[in-house]
């Protein structure tokens, strides 16, 4: 004979494992985007309330830099840029719009670190990189106090935005140098961004353009409107 | 009623094996989600790998593999992967949360723990299947061998969880970074911890499939119907 679990049991046992069907819904072609699209925004979210202004990310010796030839470009052709002529053009939430030129990024006060570039495809490189403090350049700009989003644009079509509270972070860069030397072309002269505590993709090459303001622009990242996550964050 | 009257039968009827509640709701739900959890995080994340198939330097590149066969992928690219895998690792999250509460807060977790008192009970249990070994009497819900398999898996779940987390946040989480070697060895860690988990199934599979219908659906109900062991000291 089979000895039966009690009356009712079987079906009440059931009903408490139903809701793991819920998962199915990721199988249901018209609801796997909607529901992947959402997934990202909740990480994103929780990647934004997990950074904190003021921890920095990791900073290496000297030894433990990759060698400045085995740092990669990992970009496409550099875009032809007429130094002498270059200016980085600022608008948006500021109070003192216009062209700026190399020479006034350089009047900031120079940082020097040396941080991990982290990229979304899974390799990573210790190097070295020099400039003005970002959220120094968003004061010298009059950038408003409640300023949320910093989108750049560059000279190979590149685009970037990235949220206030990173581009404020202390080891943001507006970056004119690796390795104690001036940016060369692969690595995004004359000016790039350098975000220790986002990932690869948001250090934005050939900066031209930079913009303040408020909600996060229709075309937000080269990448990231692709499907990569906006907020990146490391 | 003299006791001689209902002591009387059940000396004579055989004993049958009373049902035993093995799996509480929780154990199950965590179980099954994680089947599809599991499943999905291996795809994503070997499709994510495929980005930079290596462990060592970007430049120069050496890949271990050519590329990992779009049959055991999931996502499409490298964009479509990480959506999956930064949806799917919530849910794998709250499994885990959901499963070490409820065992901490019940104590169920006894049952599955591997403890040194489980060590000597392994040994037997290999040379029963492997070496045709006479079958040790079970005397508990799982034996040594099972404890150990068991408790091997949640650690590697729990490893990859680790390591999934400084690898999605180095910067905010470069305490816990230095424990796995940094972003890079967590990287490292976090591949092998997921050959770990699947060094698991096929054994686990097996026992399955060998173990016939009333183990299997006790999975799903929670009951086992025909237990070959006693049940436990109410």
């Amino acid at each position: 004979m089979t000895a039966l679990p009690p009356r009712g049991t079987t079906r009440r046992e059931l009903l408490k494992l139903s809701p793991t069907l819920l998962l199915g819904a990721f199988a249901v072609p018209a609801w796997r985007d909607p529901l992947l699209e959402r997934g990202v925004t909740w990480s994103d979210r929780a990647s934004a309330l997990l950074f904190r202004e003021a921890h920095p990310a990791p900073t290496f010796a000297a030894a433990e830099l990759t060698p400045l030839e085995r740092f990669p470009y990992n970009g496409f052709a550099p875009p032809d840029i007429d130094l002498a002529q270059w200016r980085l053009q600022v608008r948006g939430a500021v109070t003192r719009p216009g062209d700026y030129d190399l020479a006034a990024v350089r009047a900031l006060p120079r940082q020097v670190q040396n941080t991990r570039h982290v990229c979304v495809e899974g390799w990573d490189v210790v190097g070295r990189f020099g400039g003005a403090r970002l959220g120094d350049f968003l004061a010298a700009i009059g950038a408003d106090a409640d300023a949320r989003v910093l989108t750049v644009a560059c000279a190979d079509g590149y685009y970037e935005s990235l949220d206030i509270e990173t581009a404020r972070h202390p080891q943001s860069l507006l970056c004119y140098e690796m390795y104690d030397r001036p940016l060369d072309a692969g690595h995004g002269a004359p000016l790039r961004l350098s975000l220790p505590t986002k990932l690869g993709y948001k250090h934005a090459k050939y900066l031209t353009t930079l913009e303040v303001g408020f909600v996060r622009p229709a075309r937000h990242g080269y990448w990231s409107d692709q499907g990569y996550s906006w907020y990146a964050g490391l | 009623m003299p006791d001689s009257e209902l002591a009387a039968p059940a000396a004579r009827i055989p004993l049958a094996p009373r049902p035993i509640y093995e799996h509480p709701w929780a154990v199950r739900a965590a179980h099954w989600v994680n089947a599809v959890t599991v499943t999905v995080m291996t795809l994503s994340g070997l499709q994510i790998f495929n980005a930079f198939p290596s462990f060592g330097d970007k430049v120069p590149q050496e890949d271990l593999i050519t590329a990992v066969p779009r049959a055991i992928t999931i996502g499409g690219w490298l964009g479509g992967a990480l959506q999956w895998h930064f949806t799917f690792m919530w849910i794998f999250m709250g499994a885990a949360v959901l499963y070490v509460v409820f065992q901490g807060v019940s104590g169920h977790y006894r049952t599955v723990l591997f403890t040194r008192h489980d060590l000597p009970r392994v040994w037997p249990m290999v040379r029963h299947y492997l070496l045709f070994g006479p079958k040790p009497p079970a005397t508990m819900q799982y034996n040594g061998l099972q404890k150990l398999a068991y408790t091997s898996a949640l650690t590697f779940g729990a490893t990859s969880l680790l390591t999934g987390l400084v690898m999605y946040k180095p910067a905010q989480f470069s305490s816990l970074g230095l424990v796995f070697g940094g972003y890079h060895g967590a990287r490292l860690v976090h591949f092998l911890a997921m050959c770990g988990l699947l060094s698991f199934i096929p054994g686990h599979l097996l026992m399955v499939a060998l173990h016939g219908w009333d183990n299997f659906r006790s999975m799903v109900t929670g009951w086992k119907h025909r237990p070959d062991y006693p049940p436990p000291a109410a």
